[in-house]
């Protein structure tokens, strides 16, 4: 059975064809569309290297299988920088030092973005740290992960109502 | 993973007749499904996905002042819902205490009471487990089982129910709306889980092809608002499973307690409703003393299944920490670490 898929990805439209329904949506980022940024970690939605943007939200990309997702709108780290210009997030984490070896960074990031969308973390590094928490770094950046974090919600204006006030 | 069949229903009906042929799993988000489809401990040979069907993901005040959620809400989407969130505080803290913020956005209201036991030995396919394959044994029984139950279980089982959100829908008589082939029937949630016995591979009330298409809130469960907290105490302070947990209501009129509610976590093989526990607090002044009366009747009946005799006094703590915090309160926000018994600020000693 081979079934027609369509997706929005990092702002393109794409369409797929899926000889086979197990084909997660890291998979399919990773070895059909070439998009590697997304990385495969547990790929058991465990350490949060594959995340990435689903209709807007932080999801684990292992977890989902592509074809149930049909018609859905992706983000990637791809898809994050607008052209030369870092996304304010990218940019804190190498001001803040927030990597060692680099691999859980791209799904760091992406969550990172979701957090500061979700609005509820604000500036306060415990809930930052809480918001985080599906996302591991075995280099163990996570002080730097932090500071980042709560930059980058600054320079996005997105402290949220509850620090405002 | 095993090769399987895709099916992408428009309608309930539609759904309910593609799951009838066997060997058919509904799929909704997939967060445990897939999981353990990828490690051989689930291998349906047909997943019928829930996540195209219209009108499963609502969030509905009913006409009689009770509350319908769609089977297809997602975790964060509810406990997001600040409409929610003020009538039913310790459903969403429980929520926002399970999982990680990737998991909550994608799980489901239905997926989540549905979801498997985390026993280990459950999930590997190399071990002895009655639930997974029935008569094969229990490698739990002699193995690392200082996580298990303490309630309700047999020889043939150990495991437990690993759900947050269920806790407190427990303790708050949520309602869940079943639909078949042959129409449509609810059961309280707190007998939808089933207790091992000699069927442990019998995990729910569910029959083959049944759908859970919502969960009920009945009215006037909102009367714990002001006074209700779940608590959770994990191996680690996030993104883990809890130990023990506990979900605590206190409807408090003129300094007394007029009704309690007080179910429990990670001690059985279902959500447990410690009924005894809250027919002792009704009427009591809502004090210390009166809260471990209720946490003692609340584990009366608890015995080691393991290595895990500690659980038992772990549990009475939580439960007690529980009703001392419900009793002082419900929150106007969720401290920076949802129920955790542990401070959120260095210094501190808790919330």
């Amino acid at each position: 059975m081979s079934m027609s898929v369509t997706f929005t990805i990092n702002r393109a439209a794409r369409t797929v064809e899926l000889d086979d329904p197990r084909v997660t949506l890291l998979d399919l980022l990773r070895e059909r569309l070439d998009l590697a940024g997304t990385k495969k970690g547990c790929d058991r939605g465990q350490c949060g290297a594959c995340t990435i943007l689903l209709n807007g939200r932080r999801v684990n990309a292992c977890l989902a299988l592509a074809i149930s997702h049909d018609g859905a709108e992706i983000l990637t780290i791809e898809g994050l920088a607008e052209g030369d210009a870092l996304h304010p997030v990218q940019a804190a984490f190498i001001e803040h030092d927030a990597l060692q070896c680099g691999f859980c960074t791209p799904g760091q990031i992406m969550s990172a973005v979701g957090l500061i969308g979700e609005g509820e973390a604000g500036l306060d590094p415990e809930r930052v740290r809480e918001g985080m928490s599906g996302n591991l770094c075995r280099c163990g950046a996570y002080r730097g992960i932090t500071e980042a974090v709560v930059a980058a919600t600054q320079a996005m204006g997105a402290a949220g109502q509850e620090d405002a006030a | 993973m095993n090769r399987f069949d895709y099916v992408r229903p428009r309608t309930i009906a539609e759904a309910l007749s593609a799951a009838a042929q066997p060997g058919s799993a509904y799929l909704a988000a997939g967060t445990n499904l897939i999981d353990l489809m990828k490690i051989g401990v689930a291998r349906p040979a047909r997943l019928v996905d829930l996540n195209h069907l219209p009108g499963l993901d609502a969030i509905e005040g009913l006409p009689d002042g009770g509350l319908r959620l769609g089977a297809q809400v997602r975790n964060a989407t509810l406990a997001r819902d600040a409409g929610f969130a003020r009538r039913f505080p310790a459903v969403a803290e429980a929520l926002l205490a399970g999982a990680s913020a990737q998991l909550r956005n994608a799980a489901t209201v239905g997926g989540n009471i549905l979801q498997r036991t985390r026993c280990a030995y459950f999930q590997d396919p190399d071990s002895a487990c009655n639930r997974r394959e029935p008569g094969s044994g229990c490698d739990a029984r002699d193995g690392e089982n200082r996580l298990h139950a303490v309630l309700g279980w047999s020889d043939a089982c150990i495991a437990t129910h690993p759900s947050d959100f269920c806790v407190p829908l427990v303790a708050l008589d949520a309602v869940v709306e079943i639909e078949g082939s042959d129409g449509a029937r609810e059961v309280p949630l707190r007998n939808f889980h089933l207790l091992p016995g000699t069927t442990p591979e019998r995990e729910s009330v569910l029959a083959p092809g049944e759908l859970v298409v919502a969960l009920r809130l009945p009215p006037g469960a909102d009367r714990f608002a002001a006074h209700a907290r779940y608590v959770k105490l994990r191996e680690r302070t996030s993104y883990a499973f809890a130990l023990v947990s506990a979900a605590a209501g206190l409807h408090v009129e003129e300094g007394r307690i007029v009704e309690a509610r007080l179910a429990l976590g990670g001690v059985a093989a279902r959500p447990w409703r410690a009924e005894a526990a809250e027919i002792a607090l009704a009427g009591a002044i809502p004090d210390a003393a009166a809260f471990r009366r209720a946490a003692e009747l609340a584990l009366a009946e608890a015995r080691p299944s393991g290595e895990n005799g500690f659980k038992i006094e772990l549990a009475r703590r939580i439960a007690v920490r529980a009703l001392s915090l419900a009793a002082s309160g419900t929150p106007t926000r969720l401290p920076a670490l949802p129920a955790s018994p542990f401070a959120s600020s260095a210094g501190g000693l808790h919330d």
